[in-house]
């Protein structure tokens, strides 16, 4: 599929203190993101993710590389009317109603003012927020303002969407529903752009992810070609067996009474391990294989990296 | 259209501006004290309700102008609203001129409504309703105008508390600045004469707006004066802007 974000060899310094000394956050910034897809950007904090966000939306000027957004460099007018993007901990206008406040961004879109009422409803539908549609901004909680804030993001219908933590301060409930509507913009035929620190949820929505540490990509690809099927470990709880028995067969992670944790790394220690509780009379009440996760690869990588 | 969309927004965020009604208060009652003050003072009264009222107006506008004009892009900047507002299809040229056209839309309100203020405390006193009088107002709402936009400029790199303190240099000096010309005068030809020369030609003259003291004193001014004045306003205006924008265009929001 065609890309619709294109990073070439971004770098970006910044002079910090008082006698400024160049501090290098971005150091050779490439990935790219293809149409209909969920990319999620991952790092950990200070990594560079928001100051390469910064770059693609023309906040701040890189000092070398290049940004094209469906082929247009960030501060043309045609890259910016096709895109929405939700900042992190979002920061309005807080003396604003929530349709007032959507009114002004779509008064920026030189919107209709029929459109724009539609707009503004359907925009409210879609984040659950039609009751607080006349409360002042200022009178909303952390998770409103980021459902207020993805309606904002999505005022002008974007074909890409840059959404900077947009799970951060939610409840779980706020969190699967947010979910959702990202999964039901791509189905859409958005395109989705997820930094993001929770990586469970990245692992459940993106298609492919970018691990950025210390100011260079040093991984990317489809989400399933970084994680292996490979079983890590089994984790398995058992009683009735004296944890001594147990040392050659695994690691005893925790007791609770009776019962046992105990991680098998060794597959074939699985069938001894049955066997023994087989003969010692004991019970196995789970046996769960772990396979690696993302947050396996992303902290091997960060500690790396 | 997005200009006037930025426009009417900075509008709406000076008028819930506590510090604005603050000055309107201090403004009304300095312009009811001019009434006390010329029953006090020995002299022509209504010249002195005049001067006092002229005056009160000026310098509570320039505060307006300066205390919410330092703040506007700083504050976008510092709550970071701008991340937003920037990443939507505008220039931060049309950014700039809307925060500047919101303020000089506010300032315009509260100017004519402490001019209102001051003409029926001027008809109470006198009986008649002064028209000239307007004309002073509008050279103060254009001095306001300028100052609105050095605010701004300043407001683009700097903080509220630093930016307030150089619109005020600038208003002062700008206010002074006609002292250098007897200076001038007085010193020999030479490199020292054009140096001093170079400085008043770069120094604002703020004095240009100053029609009080005529207008109160109802003398005589060649139209082509208020012509002037009122371009050299303009371009002054028009030429800090351009620094503002300059400044903006090139900023790195981090």
């Amino acid at each position: 599929m065609a890309a619709v974000l294109e990073i070439d060899n971004l770098y970006k310094a910044f002079k910090v203190g008082f006698i400024p000394k160049k501090r290098e956050i971005l150091k050779g910034v490439s990935l790219s993101v293809a149409a209909g897809e969920i990319f999620g950007y991952l790092g950990p904090n200070g990594a560079g993710k928001t100051t390469t966000l910064k770059c693609v939306l023309g906040l701040i000027f890189p000092d070398r590389g290049k940004v094209a957004i469906f082929g247009h460099p960030p501060l043309a007018a045609k890259a910016r009317e096709n895109l929405g993007y939700l900042p992190e901990n979002p920061y309005f206008y807080d003396y604003l109603t929530a349709a007032e406040f959507l009114d002004f961004y779509a008064q920026l879109f030189g919107l209709r003012k029929k459109d724009k009422e539609e707009k503004i409803a359907t925009l409210l539908r879609l984040v659950g927020m039609e009751k607080a549609r006349d409360l002042q901004l200022r009178k909303f909680s952390r998770g409103m303002l980021q459902r207020v804030g993805l309606a904002q993001a999505l005022i002008n219908d974007p074909a890409l969407l840059f959404l900077d933590e947009p799970l951060g301060g939610l409840d779980p409930l706020g969190r699967k529903d947010l979910r959702d509507i990202i999964v039901r913009l791509k189905q859409e035929g958005k395109t989705i752009f997820l930094c993001s620190h929770i990586l469970q949820d990245i692992e459940m929505i993106c298609d492919r992810v970018a691990i950025i540490v210390g100011g260079r990509v040093i991984s990317q690809g489809a989400l399933q070609s970084l994680i292996s099927e490979k079983v890590l470990f089994t984790e398995v709880t058992l009683s009735g067996i004296d944890p001594a028995d147990l040392v050659d067969l695994g690691e005893p992670v925790s007791t609770l009474g009776d019962r046992i944790l105990l991680k098998v790394f060794q597959e074939d220690n699985i069938g001894n391990l049955m066997a023994l509780v087989h003969e010692r009379r004991g019970r196995i009440h789970s046996l769960v294989p772990r396979t690696e996760t993302l947050e396996d690869i992303f902290v091997e990588m960060v500690r790396q990296g | 259209m997005k200009i006037q969309t930025i426009a009417l927004n900075t509008f709406k965020e000076a008028i819930r501006d506590r510090i604005l009604y603050l000055l309107f208060f201090f403004a009304a009652a300095a312009l009811a004290f001019s009434r006390l003050l010329a029953v006090l003072a020995v002299g022509d009264r209504v010249k002195i309700i005049k001067d006092v009222g002229l005056a009160s107006i000026s310098i509570f506008g320039v505060l307006m102008a300066i205390l919410i004009g330092t703040g506007l892009v700083y504050k976008e900047i510092d709550k970071k609203t701008i991340y937003t507002l920037l990443s939507k299809p505008i220039q931060r040229w049309q950014f700039l001129l809307g925060k500047f056209f919101g303020l000089v839309l506010t300032l315009f309100i509260m100017t004519l409504a402490m001019g209102l203020i001051f003409l029926v405390i001027v008809l109470l006193h006198t009986g008649k309703l002064e028209g000239r009088m307007l004309l002073a107002i509008l050279f103060i709402f254009i001095e306001l105008v300028l100052i609105t936009a050095v605010s701004i400029l300043f407001s683009c790199f700097s903080t509220p508390i630093l930016s307030s303190i150089f619109s005020l240099s600038f208003y002062l000096i700008g206010h002074l600045s006609w002292g250098l010309e007897t200076l001038i005068q007085k010193t020999r030809s030479g490199a020292a004469r054009m140096a001093l020369r170079g400085v008043s030609a770069i120094l604002p003259d703020l004095e240009n707006f100053n029609f009080k003291t005529e207008i109160v004193h109802g003398l005589a001014i060649d139209p082509r004066f208020y012509f002037f004045s009122a371009l050299y306003g303009l371009v002054y205006t028009l030429f800090i802007l351009a620094l503002a924008v300059l400044i903006f265009k090139k900023r790195d929001f981090v």
